[in-house]
């Protein structure tokens, strides 16, 4: 992984909102073909680093480089055909069918009526196969569970055939099953597209077993990046976590509750 | 997608047969074919005056309004996401109506001006909603949008309210009569050739309306991802609020504050159509709008009745079981 060439990077990189910093340094790398999962506690900027790489917020300091241009320099549709993003919670789309909210994905693509020509359909239709959901595109999107939805989301982004895809915490609200589902279809996605992929998540079993690199934010300093073996052996994951009631035990990779 | 465009065919069909029937229908019945010799033929036969100076401009005034109204308020429900949004939502119909009762009823020099009645109404409405429009887009600029310009708007048309209900208080009985009756609405009293100025703005703003469906589409998954996808959600918004301004300020200027129309169609729409695509509801919701306009001034005009009902009563108790509905089936239709 680490010979493969670095689509989105960081430099110096402080975000937050105003000029207020929640996080600085951040010197970020996510190559191409890889699955990168972003951990860290609640509040510690999670959500605002995803925004201010998807270019949706500007950084405090320092910028966000995507094959050496800067991408809250890009023009919007530069953008939108370069990083796609599936922010938190689930959207209220009202009355639409999957199949339709999916081809929004096709926006930056499509002409100023938004009309698809063969290739935004197949495009469609790639998407929903890679997440699992041809058969629900003619499903209303509000009669979908939480995991179906979720898949669609991914799919919309799927569809903008961007090589950068960003998601904030894709498994909340989700259950076991379902979170393990999502995260094989970004691993899948990311190896089989050669994208690069981000998520946010708080399922520190799932980082480990299934992404190829972590992104840990901790408190006080900059944040880890390494694979997941790195973060276990230097123990950077027993540290992000660490407090009253968790205990991370080294042996076997695993973070444990204590009464 | 596929399909659905059938449903464009009946609402315009509706339209047009409702049209039809305003054209044929009143206190005089003229036969259909009589109505089209009294529009089209030169002689015109004996209810040629009737059809073309009266009732020609009623119905095209209604289609206008109820289009127009119709768009608008599906343009504030997509923007600010909020299925109860109509035309008047950001205090623009308050501010026409402030207008109104300045002309109306403080009465000071207006008076003596050298314009006629109707004419000084409609540029009172018309200065009403610009003043509460440019107050808007000022605070847009500031306040970046969403639900602070949504409460702003409210407040400013709560403000206007009570500016009025302090004229209405101080003013005379024939003067206080004269304002209730504009405040129920009406299509009729348009002339021919006045017509193209409630026209021409509505079609320029419909036209406007119909230019931003992907954009649209674009926020019915939120502004983030909206401006993810590239959509520039803060001129879009912008964009939105001109035309609903263009629209609503023109309808009430020359038909006063109409209720529910355009808070209700875009739902009735979307209903049918089963999609809030926007390539589709746009122009649905702008066809049905015309149509149900049209069936709320037959019902107005209906022979029945004797006398003219207001037809604010009217949009108001077709337009409220519709709003009811959409509450209690929130999940299907207003989101989630």
């Amino acid at each position: 992984m680490k010979t493969m060439k670095s689509l989105l990077h960081t430099g110096n990189l402080s975000v937050g909102y105003g000029r207020k910093p929640l996080m600085r340094n951040i010197e970020l790398d996510l190559p191409a073909g890889s699955l990168t999962a972003l951990l860290g506690i609640n509040g510690i900027g999670k959500s605002t680093l995803i925004r201010t790489l998807a270019g949706l917020q500007p950084p405090v300091e320092g910028g966000v480089w995507l094959d050496g241009r800067n991408v809250h320099a890009l023009s919007a549709t530069d953008r939108a055909r370069s990083i796609a993003v599936v922010l938190t919670g689930r959207p209220p789309t009202g009355i639409l069918d999957v199949e339709t909210l999916v081809g929004l994905g096709r926006q930056p693509w499509t002409d100023r009526w938004g009309r698809s020509t063969p290739k935004d359909r197949a495009a469609v239709d790639d998407a929903l196969e890679r997440v699992g959901a041809l058969h629900l595109r003619h499903r209303q999107v509000a009669t979908c569970s939480d995991g179906e939805c979720q898949k669609v989301l991914v799919a919309r982004a799927l569809a903008q055939a961007t090589p950068v895809l960003l998601l904030d915490e894709p498994t909340a609200f989700l259950d076991l099953p379902n979170r393990a589902e999502i995260v094989r279809v970004l691993r899948s996605i990311a190896h089989g597209g050669s994208k690069a992929v981000l998520f946010s998540t708080h399922d520190l079993q799932l980082a480990v077993d299934l992404c190829d690199r972590m992104l840990l934010m901790r408190s006080g300093e900059g944040p880890w990046q390494g694979t997941p073996q790195e973060a276990i052996a230097s123990g950077e994951l027993g540290r992000a976590f660490h407090g009253s009631g968790v205990r991370f035990d080294p042996s076997n990779g695993t973070h444990r509750f204590v009464p | 997608m596929r399909g659905k465009g059938w449903w464009l065919v009946a609402f315009a069909v509706l339209g047009v047969l409702l049209a039809l029937l305003g054209l044929a229908s009143g206190t005089v019945n003229v036969p259909l074919p009589q109505v089209w010799g009294a529009l089209f033929h030169a002689d015109g036969g004996a209810h040629a005056v009737i059809v073309r100076q009266v009732r020609l401009p009623e119905i095209l005034t209604a289609a206008a309004a109820g289009s127009g109204l119709a768009a608008a308020g599906l343009l504030m429900q997509t923007i600010f996401h909020n299925p109860l949004a109509g035309p008047g939502v950001l205090g623009m119909t308050g501010g026409a109506a402030l207008g109104v009762a300045l002309v109306m009823l403080a009465q000071p020099i207006w008076t003596m001006m050298p314009v006629p009645d109707d004419l000084l109404i409609t540029g009172a409405a018309l200065i009403g909603a610009i003043a509460v429009l440019l107050l808007i887009t000022a605070a847009d600029r500031r306040v970046g949008g969403g639900v602070t310009l949504l409460i702003l708007g409210l407040m400013v048309g709560y403000l206007c309210t009570a500016l009025v209900s302090v004229l209405q208080a101080t003013s005379e009985a024939r003067a206080l009569k004269g304002f209730v009756l504009w405040g129920m609405g009406s299509f009729a009293g348009m002339e021919l050739a006045r017509l193209p100025w409630i026209m021409v703005p509505v079609s320029i703003g419909l036209l406007f309306a119909l230019t931003m469906v992907k954009p649209l589409n674009a926020m019915l998954i939120g502004d983030d991802h909206a401006r993810s996808m590239g959509v520039d959600v803060v001129q879009v918004r912008r964009r939105a609020i001109w035309i609903t301004g263009l629209l609503a300020g023109t309808v009430t200027a020359f038909c006063g504050p109409i209720a529910f129309l355009g808070l209700a169609v875009p739902h009735v729409a979307r209903a049918f159509l089963r999609s809030a695509d926007h390539r589709l509801l746009m122009p649905g919701t702008i066809l049905l709008g015309a149509a149900l306009a049209l069936g709320c001034d037959l019902i107005v005009r209906a022979a029945w009745t004797g006398a003219a009902l207001p037809l604010n009563a009217v949009t108001s108790l077709l337009g409220v079981p519709v709003v009811l509905w959409v509450l209690l089936s929130g999940r299907r239709w207003a989101g989630r």
